[in-house]
C-alpha cells in the first residue's frame, strides 16, 4: 500500500513545483490602464466592440482585397480623397484640393496642412510620392496580381514596365503639393484613391519595417512585419494590438489626429465568423454590432430596438453566361430568352431583402451613366418559348453552376435564388443540370475555367463610376463572359475603354449611356438581376455611425452613450 | 512493459507518416485550393493562374511533396494563406492549441465526473426513475444537435440571463498576461484572478456544449459495463463469501467494469476534436477546431495539414494512452 501512496505524493509533489516554478516566472504584465472597467465607459466615449465575420489578412491594405482588413484599414488610413459619409461620391480627404490638366493626365493634389503620420512623420507630398513610388516599384511575389491586387486592377503594371500602367509619375512641386501624371485619361481618377488600397502610409514606418517584403515561402507568402504588427497611418485611429489566439483587433483614439478627433477611447474588432453568434453576442450586450445581418433577423432586430441601418444597395447581382462554353448560348435570342424567362421582380420580391430592386442594367441608379432607356426584360415565359425556338434551341440544356458557404452582400442566400431561377428557366423548357460547389472550393475555379453555362456572381462597387462596373465586367476580351469569343467582343472592350477615357464629363455620362443600352439589347453578356441593400447594425447606444454604400463606415464619428 | 511501449511508439510512428502522405495527397486533391481563396471573386484567370505558379502549386503532386518534406525536415511546416496569412502554421497551431486543451479537457471531465457515477448508480438501481432519468437524458444527449444546444444554451444563459457570455476565450477588455497561452491557468500563475474567472465564464457554456455527446455515451457505456459485471460469478461468489459492499464495489465492480469505459472515453478525447470544429465555431472559441474550419473554407494547406495532423497524433497518442492503461488495469494484456 504504501508505493501508490509515495508515487501520488511524488506525483502531487512534482505537479506543486512546476506551477510554483511557471508562477515565479510569470508576472502581470497589466498596464496601469488595463482592466474591465477602466475603459469600458470612459467619459470620452467609451470602448466600441464590433463583431467582425473574419480577422483582417494583415495589415497593409495595400496587398488586401477582403472586407474585413479595409474596415480595419478604413480606421487607420487615409487617402488622398475620401467619399463623402453615405453616399459614393468623392470628398477631400488628405488633399483638400484635387484638380486635373485640361487633357486630364495631370492630377494637382493640394494637401491638409499640420497633417502627421501617428508615427510623428510628417504628411506632404514628398510622403505621397514615396507612397506612389513603393505602390508603383512592387517586385517579385508582391508584383504579381493576385498579390497586390487594387493596384494591378485599377493602374495595371509596375515600374518594370511588364504590362502598361496608368501611373506614369509623381512629383513633389512643393511641401503641400502633390503632382500626379498618368499615361491615359480615366474615369477613375481621382474616385479610386479613397480605396483603402492607396491610402497613405507612413514611408519611415514602412522602411523601418521592411514593407515591401513579399515572398513566396512553399506553397504560401510571407509578409513584413510592418504589414503584421506595424500599420502607420494619419487615420484618427493608431493600430494598438491584435491579438490572434483570441481573435481580438484593438484601435486606440488618435490623440494627434489633424481633424476633429474620435468620440470613442477605443475601437475594437473580435472575430465572430458565425453569423448567428455575432447576433447572440449582440443580443447579450458583449458586442455592439456587426455587419451583414441576415435578411431573415432585420424586423426581429429593429423590433427589439436595435439600430439597423440598410445601405444603398451599390451592388449587382447578375446570371453569368459563357458563351464560349455552349454553341447555343453564342445566339443573343437564346441569352434574351434567359433574360425573359426569369422572374426577377418575383425573386426580388420573394428571396431578396427589402429594398432590393430589379436591375435594369449592370449598376444601380446612382452611378453616371445608368439610362432609363434600356431594353426592359420583364417576365415573360412565352416571349422566352418563342425565341428559343426561333433559334432552334427549344430542347435547351444548360450546366448552371451556383456557389455554397457564402453570402454575400449582392446575394445573401445563394440557394434560393439558383433554386428560384431553376424553376423559372425549367418553365420554358430548359434542362437545367444544377452544379453546386463550395466558393472556394471549386466555384470559383471552375467558373473561370470556363465550365458553367450559366452561373451566379456579381460585384459590390468600389466608387462610383461605370467603368467599376461595366469596364471590369466587359474591359477586355478575355472574361468570364468569353465576350472574345463574339463578333462584337472587341467593339465593346474598345468602346468601354473609349468611355473611360472621354476627359468630358457630359459626353462621357452619354458615351455610357449609349453603352448601357447596347449591352442590353445588342449583347446581353449576362442577365443583371438585382441590385439589393445590405445592412449593418448597432446597440441603440451607440450613435453616429453613417451607414456607407461602399462599406466605407468610419467609426471616427461614432461614441457609446 | 518497456517493449510493449516501445512497440507501440513505432507503430504511431509508421500510422503518424503514412497519414501525412495521405492527407498531402487528399488536401490536393480537393476541388479549390489556396489560390482560388487568395484571389476570391474579383480575381482574372491570369491572375488566378499566376498565383499558382507564383506558389508552386502547377507542379507535379510528387515534387510539390518533395519540396514539402524538405521544408519539414528544416522544422518549416509552412505559412498560412488563409487563416492569417504571413503567419506560420506551427503557430498558429501554438496559438490555438490551449484553448482547445482547455475546452476538450473540461468537456471530458465533466462527461467523467457525471457519466462514471451516473451510469454506476444508473446500474446499480436498474429500472427505477433515476435509471429511467439517466436513460433518457442520455439519449437526449446524443441526439440533440450541437448547434441547436449552443443556440439554446446561449439564448437563456447569455440573452436572457446574462449570467454567462455567448461568445470568446475571454472579455476583449480583460486585457490579461499570457504566459501559457492557457487563459484559465495564466490568471493563476500571474495572480489577475480576475482574469481566470472570466476565461472560467467562457468555458462554462462551450464545455457543456461539447460534454453531452461524450457525457452520454460515458454514461451509457458505464451502466452497461457495471451491469454486465454485476451479473458475473465471482461478484456473486464475492457477495457469498461475505466481502464488504465497498470491496466488492471497487475491487470487483468497478475495476472490471473500467475496461470498456477506459477505451471509451479515449475514443471519445479523439472525437472530442472533432466536435470542437463545431462548437468552437458557434462560440467564437478560437482553438484548433474554430481554425480547422477556417482553413477548410479557405483551403490554406500549410493550415490544415499540420492541425489535422496535430489532431492524428493527439488521438493515436491517447488510444496509446489507453492501451498503456490497460496494461495497468490488467496486466495479462502486457504479456500479449
Amino acid at each position: 500500500m504504501t508505493r501508490p501512496t509515495t508515487r501520488r505524493l511524488a506525483a502531487a509533489g512534482l505537479a506543486a513545483l512546476a506551477t510554483v516554478s511557471l508562477a515565479a516566472c510569470a508576472s502581470s504584465d497589466r498596464s496601469a490602464s488595463g482592466g474591465t472597467s477602466s475603459s469600458a465607459a470612459g467619459a470620452t466615449g467609451g470602448t466600441m466592440v464590433f463583431g467582425a465575420a473574419g480577422a483582417p489578412k494583415l495589415f497593409d491594405p495595400f496587398y488586401a482585397t477582403d472586407g474585413e482588413t479595409f474596415r480595419v484599414s478604413r480606421q487607420i488610413f487615409e487617402g488622398l480623397v475620401s467619399f463623402t459619409p453615405g453616399t459614393a461620391d468623392v470628398a477631400p480627404g488628405l488633399a483638400k484640393t484635387y484638380d486635373s490638366s485640361p487633357d486630364g493626365l495631370t492630377w494637382t493634389f493640394g494637401l491638409q496642412d499640420g497633417v502627421t503620420f501617428s508615427d510623428g512623420t510628417p504628411f506632404d507630398a514628398a510622403a505621397v510620392c514615396k507612397n506612389f513610388t513603393r505602390m508603383y516599384s512592387q517586385k517579385g511575389a508582391a508584383a504579381s496580381e493576385a498579390v497586390s491586387q487594387y493596384w494591378a486592377d485599377n493602374f495595371g503594371g509596375f515600374a518594370d514596365g511588364a504590362a502598361p500602367s496608368l501611373y506614369k509619375s509623381c512629383d513633389a512641386t512643393k511641401a503641400s503639393t502633390a503632382v500626379v501624371t498618368l499615361t491615359r485619361v480615366t474615369s477613375k481618377f481621382p474616385a479610386v484613391l479613397g480605396l483603402p488600397s492607396f491610402s497613405m502610409q507612413s514611408p519611415t514606418a514602412m522602411e523601418k519595417y521592411d514593407a515591401n517584403t513579399v515572398t513566396a515561402n512553399g506553397d504560401s507568402f510571407t509578409y513584413s512585419p510592418y504589414a503584421l504588427q506595424h500599420p502607420t497611418g494619419t487615420g484618427p485611429f493608431t493600430f494598438d494590438s491584435f491579438d490572434q489566439a483570441n481573435g481580438v483587433i484593438t484601435l486606440k483614439r488618435n490623440e494627434s489626429y489633424w481633424g476633429d478627433k474620435a468620440k470613442l477611447d477605443s475601437l475594437v474588432f473580435q472575430v465572430i465568423a458565425d453569423e448567428s453568434a455575432r447576433k447572440q453576442a449582440l443580443q447579450s450586450g458583449q458586442i455592439d454590432g456587426y455587419d451583414l445581418p441576415s435578411p431573415a433577423d432585420w424586423d426581429q432586430l429593429k423590433q427589439a430596438g436595435y439600430d439597423l441601418q440598410v445601405r444603398p444597395a451599390f451592388n449587382v447581382l447578375y446570371l453569368g453566361i459563357t458563351q464560349s462554353n455552349n454553341p447555343a448560348l453564342a445566339d443573343i435570342r437564346v441569352r434574351q430568352a434567359l433574360a425573359y424567362a426569369i422572374d426577377r421582380k418575383g425573386l426580388v420580391d420573394q428571396q431578396l431583402p427589402q429594398g432590393a430592386e430589379v436591375a435594369k442594367e449592370f449598376y444601380p441608379s446612382t452611378v453616371a451613366g445608368y439610362s432609363n432607356d434600356v431594353m426592359a426584360y420583364d417576365f415573360d415565359p412565352a416571349k422566352a418559348k418563342a425565341l428559343l425556338a426561333e433559334a432552334g434551341a427549344s430542347n435547351l440544356t444548360l450546366n448552371f453552376y451556383w456557389p455554397t458557404e457564402v453570402s454575400r452582400p449582392y446575394m445573401p442566400k445563394p440557394s434560393d435564388i439558383f433554386n428560384y431561377m431553376q424553376a423559372n428557366l425549367q418553365a420554358v423548357g430548359i434542362t437545367v443540370n444544377a452544379v453546386s460547389e463550395p466558393w472556394n472550393g471549386g466555384y470559383l475555379d471552375d467558373v473561370d475555367a470556363k465550365k458553367a453555362d450559366l452561373f451566379l456572381l456579381g460585384w459590390t462597387g468600389d466608387y462610383n463610376t461605370p467603368d467599376n462596373f461595366i469596364g471590369t465586367f466587359f474591359g477586355s476580351t478575355s472574361n468570364r463572359f468569353t465576350t472574345g469569343v463574339s463578333s462584337w467582343g472587341q467593339t465593346l472592350a474598345d468602346d468601354l475603354k473609349a468611355a473611360d477615357s472621354e476627359p468630358d464629363v457630359s459626353t462621357r455620362k452619354a458615351d455610357y449611356e449609349a453603352l448601357n443600352k447596347s449591352l442590353m439589347a445588342d449583347y446581353l453578356p449576362a442577365v443583371p438581376i438585382s441590385h439589393s441593400p445590405p445592412a449593418i447594425v448597432v446597440a441603440s447606444n451607440i450613435t453616429g455611425l453613417v451607414p456607407s454604400p461602399l462599406t466605407d463606415e468610419k467609426f471616427a464619428s461614432v461614441s457609446k452613450g | 512493459m518497456l517493449r510493449f511501449t516501445v512497440r507501440r511508439v513505432l507503430q504511431l510512428a509508421v500510422v503518424i507518416a503514412v497519414l501525412a502522405l495521405l492527407l498531402f495527397a487528399w488536401l490536393r486533391s480537393l476541388p479549390g485550393g489556396p489560390a482560388s481563396a487568395l484571389c476570391g471573386d474579383r480575381c482574372s484567370e491570369a491572375a488566378r493562374a499566376q498565383l499558382q505558379t507564383s506558389l508552386g502549386l502547377d507542379r507535379s503532386l510528387p515534387v510539390q511533396l518533395g519540396s514539402f518534406v524538405g521544408r519539414v525536415v528544416r522544422g518549416d511546416f509552412g505559412t498560412s494563406t488563409g487563416v492569417q496569412p504571413g503567419v506560420s502554421a506551427s503557430q498558429i497551431f501554438l496559438d490555438r492549441f490551449p484553448a482547445t486543451v482547455e475546452l476538450a479537457l473540461a468537456a471530458i471531465v465533466l462527461a467523467v465526473v457525471l457519466g462514471v457515477p451516473l451510469g454506476y448508480l444508473s446500474a446499480r438501481r436498474r429500472g427505477t426513475w433515476l435509471d429511467n432519468v439517466g436513460v433518457v437524458g442520455s439519449l437526449i444527449g446524443v441526439a440533440v444537435p450541437v448547434f441547436f444546444l449552443a443556440f439554446l444554451l446561449k439564448y437563456v444563459f447569455a440573452v436572457k440571463l446574462g449570467w454567462l457570455p455567448s461568445a470568446g476565450r475571454q472579455a476583449v477588455d480583460i486585457n490579461s498576461t499570457t504566459v501559457t497561452g492557457f487563459a484559465t491557468l495564466d490568471g493563476l500563475l500571474t495572480g489577475e484572478y480576475d482574469a481566470t474567472l472570466d476565461a472560467l465564464k467562457h468555458l462554462v457554456l462551450p464545455a457543456v456544449t461539447l460534454a453531452t455527446i461524450p457525457f452520454a455515451v460515458v454514461f451509457r457505456i458505464t451502466r452497461a459495463a457495471v451491469l454486465d459485471v454485476l451479473d458475473e460469478d465471482y461478484v456473486r461468489t464475492a457477495e457469498a463469501k461475505g466481502l464488504l459492499a465497498r470491496t466488492i464495489r471497487s475491487r470487483h465492480v468497478l475495476r472490471n467494469a473500467m475496461l470498456p469505459v477506459v477505451t471509451t472515453i479515449g475514443l471519445q478525447v479523439g472525437a472530442l476534436l472533432a466536435g470542437a470544429v463545431l462548437t468552437e465555431t458557434v462560440f467564437a472559441y478560437r482553438g484548433l477546431g474554430d481554425a480547422l474550419a477556417t482553413a477548410f473554407r479557405e483551403r490554406d494547406y500549410s493550415v490544415l495539414q499540420v492541425l489535422i495532423l496535430a489532431a492524428a497524433i493527439v488521438y493515436v497518442v491517447v488510444n496509446l494512452l489507453v492501451d498503456l492503461s490497460y496494461a495497468l488495469i490488467d496486466p495479462r494484456v502486457r504479456t500479449r
